[in-house]
């Protein structure tokens, strides 16, 4: 076990430096959507990583998201940079723990709505604030970041967020969430503290989101919380966890890989009716693959392995 | 005061109304359906292409909208949410289900109208005169939409209270494993109460066009309010809704004349917060352990 898990190791770590020579292809159109593609990985793995396993489903990724990005906005040009981040992460924490803890006591439904409202509900706090105390709406991001870094930082989170999750699926808490998964009235019996359990992998997981949102941030220089909190994010994050396959840790990748480069051309092709097409492919995913990729493949596998062992048999 | 007050109890009739729909596609057939706000919209705009363009009263254009309205929603529990209904094997996949599915409706059904209205801001003069109304002056049209709000849930009430299918409607409610028991159709009933929730929220659509300002994105609030208010008087139970409703109105509008007008939103979920702590089954719900 433990050399199958080192063979993995290292071709992680070879994949991963060979990803990150990406920006010194020099191409800038491949390194912007190789940024695209790193953001929405992090972002669904990250959801995954607590919806999965809980079956709650956040519709507040953006909410996160937009709390990252407006704290490089505000405090971007004052910090310097390792600052800005953690103070992001620390404020995505923080917001993650009054929600979960306010909510996640509660049953699945009032998180949903919660979350369906928390992106409006910062958003409407956040241009009151600046309406009425700072008095300006729109800031301009001026920081020393380049496409490149923020495509390595990105790669880092990407690394960073996969080994978490493989570490917290090894861990109590891990086993505690799939239990509560199954059923959370035979986890409260077993004595697990399912608040607890909820709470904190939420937490972790709006975190990253957060940070996810604070890293990309220099790519817009002009700020306002329209852009930050812009909805789409949490509606396609969720696509593509659902098609990859939310209740795997490599699921969302599944998803997010092919729909980020489908939506990079269907949003070209037609921005008009893109919402449109995006609902319905929506649909079909909810219809079709109810358990995404990830369930694809475990059922053509366990079929194929029953097939094996019946001519085995024979 | 007064005349915050007055706002605050019309406003939370019109959210009591809009709600009324939701709690009962939510209470009886166990839809949580994400994209309501968006039937509210559409409605809005067809009242507005109404009258516009055909010169069609609102109130007219209600008897026009609402059969409508049930039509379509009646068609969409049996092609899309049926399927799903199927499928689950307990309450809790059907609620993830039909968040999921209806999450992806919102979508199709917003991009729809971005496409063939595009992104302005809509409204329309309709009755749009002062008048005085217990010492305060309000305006027409709020006036008769919450007329037509009482009326239409005093009507409910005693369609839900006082009629054979209304008992069905409330006994699938409270179990809909014992009521086929005693020869309820539990489909039927379900896709049919379904149904009458578009409907009531299409009446509402159209009401809230008379004096509101809309546009093809502005579903996602209402959506947001009337769950709010649905989960706050306790899952399908219409007093509840009421109550919810008028206090949620109250509180917008005092926070806004008193305080700033760009809190209410901060207001709505802080009052669903502090009910879901003291009450978690909502102020008229029952608690299901």
């Amino acid at each position: 076990m433990s050399a199958r898990i080192a063979g993995f190791g290292a071709t992680a770590l070879a994949a991963l430096a060979l990803l990150a020579l990406v920006p010194r292809l020099g191409n800038a159109y491949y390194l912007a959507l190789a940024i695209s593609l790193l953001q929405y990985t992090v972002l669904a793995t990250a959801w995954g990583m607590f919806s999965g396993p809980t079956r709650y489903v956040s519709l507040a990724t953006t909410a996160f998201f937009g709390v990252g990005a407006y704290t490089v906005a505000v405090l971007g040009e004052i910090l310097p940079w390792p600052l800005v981040l953690l103070t992001a992460a620390a404020l995505g924490a923080i917001v993650a723990g009054i929600v979960g803890l306010s909510t996640l006591r509660l049953s699945g439904v009032y998180f949903v709505i919660f979350t369906f409202g928390l992106t409006e509900l910062i958003r409407q706090l956040v241009v009151w604030f600046e309406v009425n105390k700072s008095r300006v709406l729109g800031r301009y991001v001026f920081v020393d970041i380049t496409q490149a870094d923020i495509y390595w930082q990105l790669l880092a989170l990407t690394a960073a967020v996969f080994l978490l999750g493989w570490l917290i699926a090894r861990s109590r808490l891990g086993f505690a969430l799939r239990v509560i998964g199954e059923d959370e009235t035979v986890a409260k019996h077993c004595g697990i503290n399912t608040t607890f359990a909820k709470v904190a992998l939420f937490t972790i997981s709006a975190t990253v989101m957060t940070l996810v949102g604070a890293i990309m941030a220099p790519r817009w220089t002009y700020i306002e919380p329209s852009i930050a909190f812009n909805s789409m994010i949490s509606f396609q994050v969720l696509i593509m966890a659902l098609l990859g396959g939310a209740h795997r840790l490599w699921g969302p990748v599944l998803g997010a890989v092919p729909l980020t480069l489908l939506f990079e051309l269907l949003s070209a092709r037609f921005p008009n009716t893109f919402t449109i097409i995006l609902g319905c492919i929506f649909l079909l995913i909810v219809y079709m693959l109810p358990r995404g990729v990830a369930g694809l493949f475990e059922k053509l596998s366990t079929t194929a392995g029953g097939k094996a062992r019946q001519r085995a048999n024979a | 005061m007064t005349n915050a007050i007055l706002t605050g109890l019309m406003l939370g009739g019109m959210y009591a109304l809009i709600a009324m729909g939701l709690t009962l596609q939510y209470g009886v057939a166990r839809i949580m359906n994400l994209s309501y706000g968006e039937f509210l919209i559409a409605a809005a705009f067809a009242s507005h292409w109404l009258f516009t363009g055909w010169a069609i009263s609102p109130f007219v254009g209600l008897a026009l909208v609402v059969p409508l309205a049930f039509v379509l929603n009646f068609a969409i529990y049996k092609l899309l949410l049926t399927p799903l209904v199927r499928r689950a094997p307990n309450r809790d996949a059907l609620e993830v289900d039909s968040i999921l599915a209806t999450f992806g409706l919102t979508f199709v059904i917003q991009g729809l109208m971005l496409a063939l209205f595009g992104g302005a801001y809509y409204s329309y003069s309709f009755l749009a005169f002062p008048v005085q109304f217990l010492g305060e002056t309000v305006a027409a049209n709020r006036l008769a939409a919450l007329g037509i709000t009482i009326l239409l849930g005093l009507a409910l009430y005693a369609a839900l209270t006082r009629t054979r299918a209304g008992t069905a409607v409330r006994a699938v409610a409270v179990d809909p494993f014992a009521a086929q028991l005693v020869a309820i159709n539990v489909p039927q009933a379900s896709a049919l109460t379904f149904a009458l929730g578009g409907a009531l929220v299409a009446a509402a659509g159209v009401l809230v066009s008379t004096f509101l300002t809309f546009s093809a994105s502005s579903g996602v609030v209402f959506t947001m309010k009337a769950l709010i208010v649905v989960v706050m008087g306790g899952v399908g139970n219409m007093l509840g809704c009421l109550v919810a409703g008028l206090a949620l109105g109250l509180s917008e509008a005092l926070v806004a004349s008193y305080v700033d007008p760009g809190l209410t939103l901060a207001v709505n979920f802080a009052l669903f917060l502090a009910v879901l702590l003291v009450k978690p089954a909502g102020l008229f719900g029952r608690a299901t352990r």
